[in-house]
């Protein structure tokens, strides 16, 4: 069996009374792509925003290339609000900031896309090539590394090429139609070099031939980079196309995982969500 | 500047880059030019000579407030600092007992200029570290009013009387090295090469550029991308903390830099002048001249002083048409056109002039233009 890239162990995330995580755990293997799904308001991103450091989980612990990126237990006020399960199983308390965890592999896409508005296409992938600078700010100020700042631009230039932007490369990023802003997005989270990619919802508002395109473009990214892929995603065709296997998520509970197949025949996955959303 | 518009990869200045850089060079020539052959009383140098000191102020001010979307009103705080550490190492000791007069001074070396200078600037940077760990957790307003405070409260810590040995309490500090001493003077004192506006300019100039090459590095890029999306820099690996913390001390190193150019430029200085009311003019340069522009910084900062010192003076006297007394101008008067003018820029041209423009991009103008016509050709 394959080494686990991710593992998220009885990970619960509650704000307050409301529990928007229950107790998932859940695993990535190399080299796979792992879909999550589940209805509006499921708590996907919520999910996704515990393993990328923005949330700090309330309990439970994730684990990234058998390195405990986040470890939470309840304490002070959540300790009597608390009403998840695993309580007082975890001791540690482990935190790391986004920019950490991007450093350690794991990059991410945002479901409402954030670009940054006011830069070209280029320089969007350019700033994701930053974390792995050597330059201090002055010695990067007076060029005195300039062969890092062209080995930079050479890197976003030649990602760009890879993901068929680069005529584009010099157009504002808010110029590009929607569809290849996504696919912006995702270079500029492949810029940073990471092991394990996380989407969330890639294919929102595309149309069908977009999605299959956007499909395949998953898929060959993955082959060139290696990547495991980990994606939140609505619509159906796509997940069931190209992921190896499926978590389903409903009110934060894990309700069912498997193959593609086995999650479309589950009873209740159909009717927690196949049954409502199928078109 | 780089920005350019061919490919960005190669990086190899292009026409425009060169016509900015002609521009800013026969700037220079006729600012040396201009103070050989005008005498040195005239308004113009006044002019010139704050407006250099202005424009590295609003400079160092967008570097936070344009580049990296840090909203902070501290400006003034840290040109206090640059310009008492300025003069009171700058001063020779003879001097000294004179000055403080009713405290025994508590700093005995006398430093040349440029490492005072320096000195000013990393004294200033040093203060923005220590407020900057606590301060830059908060966002937009609330960070506006907490560095607000702080210059508030230097300038009331730099006047109390327990500080008197190094800052002289609220009295003022004078007879340090002024713009004025860079002229060069020959045996019997006249002046054979007047520099005292040229020298200034060129401190601003170097600094500025050093400031233009920090935003064009992979530095100034992650600045722009806090700016633009903080969630979005952050999960690009950006540290957010560490480099908020970067922007606001070279940011406050280059304003306490203004600071000590400021001392040289009035000559004395006292605490109290250090007034929030600064920083409002500086705020002020930068957004008329554009939030996220240095070309801007540096124009607005020269139009507000030229206007503020020199062209709306008019106002505040009483001026006769032939014999009709013309209405409503009487002294403060100036303020309220200023006012007015201010209302105008943010209300019609919230781009300011420049918008986010440098130089070398306004003769660009007619390539980017040109673009999708050469396309569509294709």
């Amino acid at each position: 069996m394959s080494e686990n890239v991710l593992r998220l162990q009885d990970v619960t995330m509650q704000f307050g009374g409301v529990v928007a995580v229950n107790n998932l755990s859940m695993r990535v293997d190399e080299g796979e792509i792992v879909a999550l799904i589940g209805p509006n308001g499921a708590g996907k991103t919520t999910a996704f925003n515990c393993v990328t450091g923005v949330y700090e989980p309330t309990n439970g612990e994730i684990w990234f290339q058998g390195k405990r990126i986040a470890s939470n237990h309840p304490s002070g006020k959540m300790k009597k609000l608390y009403a998840g399960e695993n309580m007082g199983k975890y001791r540690h308390v482990v935190r790391y900031t986004p920019d950490r965890i991007t450093k350690m592999g794991i990059a991410r896409t945002f479901q409402n896309i954030r670009l940054f508005k006011t830069q070209s296409v280029f320089e969007n992938v350019l700033i994701a090539t930053h974390l792995r600078k050597t330059s201090n700010p002055f010695t990067a100020t007076f060029r005195i590394n300039a062969r890092e700042e062209r080995k930079m631009r050479e890197e976003a230039m030649e990602l760009l090429r890879i993901v068929g932007l680069d005529a584009v490369a010099e157009e504002a990023a808010t110029s590009l139609p929607y569809g290849k802003q996504r696919r912006l997005e995702i270079a500029r989270a492949l810029a940073t070099k990471p092991k394990l990619l996380l989407l969330d919802e890639p294919a929102a508002g595309m149309n069908p031939q977009e999605t299959d395109e956007l499909g395949e473009f998953i898929r060959q990214i993955k082959e060139h980079f290696q990547l495991t892929v980990f994606m939140i995603e609505h619509h159906m065709n796509l997940v069931m196309d190209i992921s190896d296997r499926i978590y389903v998520i409903d009110f934060g509970k894990l309700i069912a995982e498997g193959t593609p197949a086995r999650v479309r025949d589950n009873p209740e996955v159909i009717q927690a969500y196949l049954g409502v959303d199928e078109e | 500047m780089q920005k350019g518009w061919t490919v960005s990869q190669k990086k190899r200045p292009d026409a425009a880059t060169w016509i900015a850089a002609g521009i800013i060079l026969a700037v220079y020539v006729a600012v040396f030019v201009l103070e050989q052959i005008i005498p040195p009383t005239t308004m113009l140098f006044t002019v010139l000579k704050k407006g250099a000191t202005y424009a590295l102020v609003a400079v160092s001010m967008n570097l936070l407030n344009g580049f990296t979307g840090l909203f902070s009103l501290g400006q003034a705080g840290f040109m206090l600092i640059g310009a008492y550490v300025y003069a009171i190492f700058s001063m020779s000791s003879e001097v000294r007992d004179r000055v403080y007069q009713y405290f025994d001074c508590a700093i005995g070396i006398t430093l040349p200029v440029i490492p005072a200078i320096l000195l000013a600037g990393l004294v200033a940077a040093a203060f923005a570290f220590l407020i900057g760990l606590p301060v830059l957790r908060l966002k937009s307003d609330y960070l506006a009013i907490a560095t607000l405070g702080f210059a508030e409260i230097i300038r009331a810590v730099f006047q109390w009387k327990k500080l008197g040995p190094v800052t002289n309490g609220s009295n003022m500090l004078k007879d340090y090295p002024t713009f004025n001493d860079f002229n060069i003077v020959n045996a019997e004192g006249k002046v054979v090469l007047y520099l005292s506006t040229l020298v200034p300019f060129l401190i601003a100039g170097v600094c500025i550029a050093a400031i233009v090459l920090l935003i064009n590095s992979t530095y100034g890029r992650s600045f722009k991308a806090i700016r633009d999306d903080e969630v979005a820099a952050e999960a690009m690996g950006i540290n957010l903390a560490r480099h908020k913390q970067l922007a606001f001390c070279i940011s406050s190193f280059f304003a306490g830099v203004g600071g000590a150019m400021l001392a040289m430029f009035t000559n004395t200085i006292q605490a109290k002048s250090f007034t929030s009311a600064m920083t409002y003019e500086i705020l002020l340069i930068v957004v008329i001249g554009g939030i996220g522009s240095v070309t801007g910084s540096c124009i607005g900062s020269f139009l507000f002083v030229a206007c503020s010192e020199w062209w709306l003076r008019f106002l505040d006297q009483k001026q006769y048409i032939g014999t009709w007394e013309v209405p409503l101008l009487r002294n403060g008067f100036r303020l309220v056109v200023f006012s007015v003018i201010i209302m105008v820029v943010v209300l019609f041209y919230r781009q300011g002039l420049m918008g986010m423009r440098e130089l070398p991009d306004l003769f660009r103008k007619k390539k980017r233009s040109a673009k999708p016509g050469k396309e569509a050709a294709q």
